[in-house]
């Protein structure tokens, strides 16, 4: 996991750095400026940052523990005593639902950090060395690809049985070709271009050009496209979660509470209708980041 | 009459051109190399989904029948029938023969044959795949075009701030809250669906609108994309009305695209209705799925997610091989 810091914080100065097509635009204003001038990006950022906040302050927004029953006050419907109601084992669904979120969010932080990291490696090294090598890789990269959506998590949780850590690899693994896919193409098409050349007539080693010259050009591509996998990685956590595969009881987690929500549906309507409100908002102002930023950032990327 | 009489002469003939094409030398070495392509591609995913049994840690014998369960005689009979007492090609082998004749194996769990099973649930599966398509195909592409045609307007924002909506929110929490409005609040639909034409109409829903977002906001950007091109505005000055312009010359344009999003769709959807099952408690291929991973009733999970990778594979296979039939340019490329 400490391997993984380096390329992330890279990341962040990386951006303003490799903006792309920029002479149309008015001189430079700072970037982060620009950003906050867009609208959806300002709503999403605002959305997530309160509910990350909601979610880290927990602790101080509520005295209950999420795991604590009390079979005195079985599905009791919202009150000043219990804000979001409690569910089946008298649970406070609050502290459940903000405890909850931070393993939504940490899980889903942690798939895309994983599958980023892996499948850029493997496509700037399938994108720079090609040959025989490049090509199996990629045609393995074709082939996971060829399973639709969530298919191949449920294949792989099936092998190495349900639990948290095993979706968040599972889900990883799915986004491992799609960043692979994505940085190959730009590789190539990067490494066609005349510095690279000038590079290495100058002695540069792949790995030196591959750091400093290759992947500072992909930066926004690959940002943008993680904002976007964020939201889908969270989906698929949740929806592990709710199936009954990720997040084992009784550990709250937000599709895990929805799947406890979903017993009781004709009963408590508050056990469905507030943990999924935060789960979809979330995902809303990550998608609002996503689209915010591939304006900014990068119009290239599709989707 | 005599114009309508023309277009569809005009019609006639260009298919039955894009058709002749299909037949030339040209087109049938893109067919040739597509089929064959799928065959590989085929061949590896039986490979990968083969191995997925051999990777369960432990012994898988073991792992399916329960540590307590197993009896020596039963445990050596279904290793007998997994083969594993052989060499990998072997077993790999013994198993495709078999699968190709529709023998996926025996499920433990649920004590009768796996097709058996499979094709028990795969009707409801596909009724829901199906309904839920052309749900979210057609909305989509009302929605997407007619933020398209008024761009920056209202209709447009409201558009697009609904398919973002909907892309973000899971599709097991809109099904529970379609649920807690129209079957237990209005109690116009069963809460528990089963195969019915009333039972389907949330779940179809529900599927269809998780996607529908995506397919809205794709329509509405290759429309705007069509839209900039020089014909159309060549259309446009020769006098066309912007009607005309737009169902004649913008959205043949933009059909290549939206195609290619069908054939993508459809893959998100079969994989969604393993949720969507779930939430609804609706028997499929999904659901079956689902518990089949719950249960360790590995040969079951092997049928299930071999089946739904072929059909995804196929699909887009016959999308590939619709291009041409649309755009005749690309056979020559």
């Amino acid at each position: 996991m400490n391997s993984m810091s380096p390329p992330v914080a890279d990341r962040e100065d990386a951006a303003p750095r490799a903006m792309p097509s920029e002479e149309k635009l008015p001189p430079p204003r700072s970037t982060v400026r620009r950003m906050f001038r867009h609208r959806s990006l300002l709503a999403g950022s605002c959305i997530c940052v309160v509910l990350i906040g909601l979610v880290a302050a927990a602790p101080l927004l509520t005295g209950a523990d999420p795991n604590q029953q009390n079979p005195m006050a079985i599905l009791q419907p919202p009150s000043a005593e219990f804000p979001m109601g409690t569910d089946a084992f008298g649970r406070d669904l609050m502290a459940r639902v903000l405890f909850g979120g931070r393993v939504s969010i940490l899980a889903s932080v942690t798939v895309v950090i994983l599958g980023a990291f892996f499948g850029t490696l493997m496509g700037l090294v399938a994108g720079y060395f090609g040959g025989r090598p490049g090509f199996l890789l990629m045609r393995v990269v074709d082939l996971l690809l060829a399973f639709p959506g969530i298919l191949l998590a449920l294949a792989i949780t099936a092998i190495l049985g349900p639990g948290l850590i095993n979706g968040i690899i599972a889900i990883s693994v799915i986004l491992v070709p799609v960043y692979a896919r994505l940085v190959e193409g730009a590789t190539t098409e990067v490494c066609a271009l005349p510095y690279i050349d000038a590079a290495v007539t100058l002695g540069a080693g792949p790995w030196r050009i591959l750091a400093t010259h290759v992947l500072p050009n992909l930066m926004p591509s690959i940002i943008v496209m993680t904002t976007i996998w964020l939201g889908i990685a969270m989906l698929w956590i949740s929806a592990l979660g709710f199936i009954g595969l990720g997040v084992q009881p009784p550990n709250p987690e937000w599709g895990a509470i929805l799947n406890d929500g979903q017993q009781f549906i004709t009963l408590a309507w508050w056990m469905t209708v507030f943990p999924g409100l935060f789960l979809s908002l979330f995902v809303i102002g990550v998608n609002l980041i996503g689209d915010g930023l591939r304006d900014e950032l990068d119009p290239r990327v599709a989707q | 009459m005599t114009t309508r009489t023309q277009e569809i002469v005009a019609q006639q003939g260009r298919w039955a051109r894009a058709l002749g094409r299909l037949g030339s030398v040209k087109a049938l070495d893109m067919v040739v190399r597509r089929l064959f392509s799928m065959v590989m591609l085929a061949f590896s995913i039986s490979v990968l989904v083969f191995l997925l049994i051999r990777l369960v840690p432990g012994d898988p014998v073991i792992e399916m029948l329960g540590a307590e369960a197993a009896s020596d005689e039963l445990a050596a009979r279904l290793r007998g029938q997994l083969g594993l007492d052989q060499s990998l090609v072997h077993q790999y082998l013994a198993w495709a023969g078999k699968v190709i004749q529709g023998d996926f194996g025996y499920s433990y769990g649920y004590q009768r044959p796996i097709a058996d099973l499979v094709a028990r649930n795969m009707p409801a599966t596909l009724q829901l795949t199906a309904s839920a398509l052309v749900l979210s195909v057609a909305l989509g592409m009302l929605i997407g075009a007619w933020a398209a045609v008024a761009r920056n307007r209202a209709p447009d924002t409201m558009g697009m701030t609904m398919a973002l909506a909907f892309m973000s929110v899971p599709s097991f929490w809109l099904g529970m809250l379609l649920i807690l409005v129209f079957a237990v609040q209005l109690q116009w639909f069963p809460v528990v669906g089963g195969t019915s034409l009333r039972g389907l109409v949330l779940p179809a829903a529900t599927l269809a609108l998780g996607t529908m977002g995506f397919n809205a906001r794709f329509v509405r950007s290759s429309l705007i994309s069509a839209m900039g091109q020089n014909h159309v505005m060549t259309a446009r000055a020769k006098g066309l009305s912007r009607w005309q312009v737009f169902s004649r010359h913008v959205m043949r344009n933009s059909l290549l695209p939206v195609l290619t999003v069908v054939g993508l769709q459809l893959g998100n959807l079969l994989s969604g209705t393993v949720v969507v099952e779930t939430v609804f408690s609706r028997p499929g291929l999904g659901r079956l799925l689902v518990d089949a991973i719950m249960a360790k009733d590995y040969l079951t999970v092997q049928a299930c997610v071999l089946i739904i990778a072929l059909i995804y594979a196929l699909t887009n296979l016959v999308v590939d091989l619709m291009y041409p039939v649309l755009d005749p340019r690309i056979v020559r490329r």
